[in-house]
């Protein structure tokens, strides 16, 4: 309990974690967005929950966030219980949510100087933290105009600004990249960098490998309400997507299975095939160095017509390996509602 | 309840009026930052005005009472329009929620009632724009107060009163309907029974003996018929009627502001 005033604002730092949480369930109607989700998030860390549209993701921030109770479990983030003192979580938390959450009818510098005042750090902090930000997230120009002018890229930075506002020790980023061009993605992502480096803890939700691999120490790939795997991005990698994925595309679509067996022998990953379309793929350590045995291999077996591609493995393949399914598959069983499967959560 | 707990609660209370202040400065900006927004819902009003005391003016005949149709119809007027403008703050509230504000506001160390409470203070402001432009516009078409200056006072507080304790009603709507569309159609539907079936236009004693009962205590017909008479000479005693207004709007805001936040903390 808190003894000392000033411990407020203050995180619990006796070596707990930033951001624990235990068993937690939320079920919406029929449709269980979480069920059973434990997680631990270390102070000074980022976690990345990677997942598809209905994974529950959201869900999951918005408990922690204190927006949403859970149905069961428990939830610590900076010390504190959500549900018995979510005033206490409230003011040492930020969050971003999927929507750029401005007041479009205020100035940026408007909508900061609200956020810190609504925080409770006092005009005068409130007004030198909000220029802080906006020189910060390059809106000093733009500062004193209607953010109902911003584009799409200049909202999602002062969201993101207004979310630090009070500096909070906690952040929680509610997909903060999706629908944004990649020269605004890389901006947010060196932000966010050099906020962890500063001491904040984050937590973050992308349907982006590629967002996870780059900002977060640890990864857990979330599908259905439950945490199906976890680990670092290299891990993840190792175990499901592979560093590069060798994709086969035959001209010859008979010739699928013998193909399947010379690229097998090309490492321990599972081969991936879609006769239909005389496609394969494997996730392999070192394309590069593999590909010219592959190319005389397959020709000593008669194959000859072929496409042959290296690439970065993404949350689908992830996912492929992982579930069976492509992360899109599971967007179309959603969106078809399909009995068995946990359809896409409403909001 | 833990120590934190209760602290915590406490300290939400100790800043309910500082939040409530902020986020009525916001709401209020609102109609600053779109000219065209106060435009139109200030013409609209005066419209209406012009066209019902020249249109209808001739044609309702309001008995053997010798008043111009005007010194009938500005009282109940002013009670028209603060209540049909009590509809905005579900839209308005309906519209922070769709656009994730309502998120932002909710994740903040922030008084759980100040959302609300600052909505509905914003547009109280307004309400009292605009039932003060609209005596100035009846005075310039021939309306007058008849019992003198405190009683023309009180009667514009009344009516920006009632004006407040609808807002209640309508931000309880706009936290349960969640979106813009339906926000404004749902206010249409609660607004215009209660404001046709009252003594706003017609006296009561015309309608069928069932609308009879809904309309006599209807908190539109006790808050017009107080609205006469402090306005005006013929009016009546004004107590018999302004205590009944008095309660309905201590009522309504009670009820409404508990189930507004309510609603309000619940969101999910």
């Amino acid at each position: 309990m808190v003894d000392n005033p000033d411990s407020k604002a203050m995180p619990r730092s006796d070596g707990r974690p930033a951001i624990l949480a235990e068993g937690l369930k939320k079920a919406f109607g029929k449709i269980k967005a979480l069920d059973g989700i434990d997680i631990t998030v270390q102070p000074g860390t980022i976690t990345a929950m990677l997942g598809p549209n209905g994974a529950g993701k959201t869900t999951l921030v918005r408990i922690l966030a204190t927006l949403m109770r859970p149905d069961a479990g428990r939830a610590e983030v900076a010390g504190h219980d959500v549900m018995r003192e979510p005033e206490l979580v409230r003011s040492l938390i930020g969050l971003t949510g999927q929507y750029a959450a401005v007041d479009e009818n205020l100035t940026g510098r408007e909508n900061l100087e609200m956020v810190g005042r609504l925080y409770h750090i006092g005009r005068s902090l409130a007004r030198t933290r909000a220029t802080e930000l906006l020189e910060q997230f390059e809106l000093t120009e733009a500062a004193d105009r209607a953010s109902r002018t911003y584009s799409g890229g200049m909202r999602r930075r002062l969201d993101l600004a207004a979310s630090l506002v009070a500096r909070p020790p906690v952040l929680f980023l509610d997909e903060p990249t999706s629908g944004l061009d990649p020269r605004s993605r890389l901006a947010l992502w060196d932000i966010i960098n050099g906020l962890v480096k500063e001491g904040t803890t984050v937590l973050l939700t992308t349907q982006y490998l590629e967002e996870a691999d780059r900002l977060a120490n640890f990864i857990a790939v979330i599908d259905h309400g439950h945490i199906i795997e976890s680990g670092t991005s290299q891990y993840l990698k190792e175990c499901c997507g592979g560093d590069v994925l060798v994709q086969l595309h035959l001209s010859d679509r008979a010739q699928t299975a013998i193909a399947g067996e010379v690229l097998s022998t090309f490492g321990d990953g599972k081969v991936q095939t879609d006769e239909q379309a005389g496609q394969l793929s494997m996730p392999v350590v070192d394309g590069t160095t593999i590909l010219p045995e592959l190319v005389r291999r397959l020709d000593a077996r008669g194959i000859a017509r072929y496409d042959v591609t290296l690439r970065q493995p993404t949350l689908d393949d992830v996912f492929l390996a992982l579930t069976g399914r492509t992360a899109d598959e599971v967007d179309a069983e959603a969106a078809a509602g399909k009995p068995h499967q946990h359809g896409r959560r409403p909001s | 309840m833990s120590t934190a707990r209760v602290e915590g609660r406490l300290s939400q209370l100790a800043w309910t009026i500082p939040d409530t202040l902020v986020i009525t400065w916001r709401s209020v900006l609102r109609f600053v930052r779109l000219p065209q927004l106060l435009f139109f819902s200030t013409v609209q009003p005066v419209m209406l005005l012009l066209l019902f005391n020249y249109v209808f003016g001739g044609a309702i005949n309001i008995g053997s009472v010798p008043f111009k149709y005007i010194q009938y119809l500005l009282p109940g007027f002013l009670v028209q329009i603060v209540v049909f403008g009590s509809t905005q703050t579900s839209v308005g509230l309906a519209e922070d929620l769709s656009r994730g504000i309502m998120d932002r506001f909710r994740s903040l160390p922030m008084s759980r009632a100040a959302v609300l409470a600052g909505r509905t203070l914003a547009d109280t402001l307004r309400f009292t724009f605009l039932v003060l432009l609209m005596v100035g516009v009846g005075y310039a078409i021939g309306f007058r107060f008849e019992n003198g200056f405190a009683y023309a006072v009180a009667a514009v507080m009344l009516a920006v009163l009632f004006g407040f304790a609808f807002s209640w009603i309508s931000a309880f709507i706009g936290m349960s309907v969640k979106d813009v569309e339906t926000a404004q159609v749902a206010g249409f539907v609660w607004v215009f029974p209660i404001v046709f079936a009252s003594s706003m236009f017609v006296p009561v004693e015309s309608m069928p003996g069932w609308l009879q009962a809904f309309a006599k205590i209807n908190p539109v017909t006790v808050t017009t018929d107080s609205m006469r008479a402090l306005s005006l000479s013929l009016g009546g005693a004004v107590w018999p009627h302004l205590w009944k207004s008095l309660a309905w709007i201590g009522g309504i805001v009670v009820v409404f502001l508990a189930l507004a936040v309510n609603r309000y903390r619940r969101i999910a």
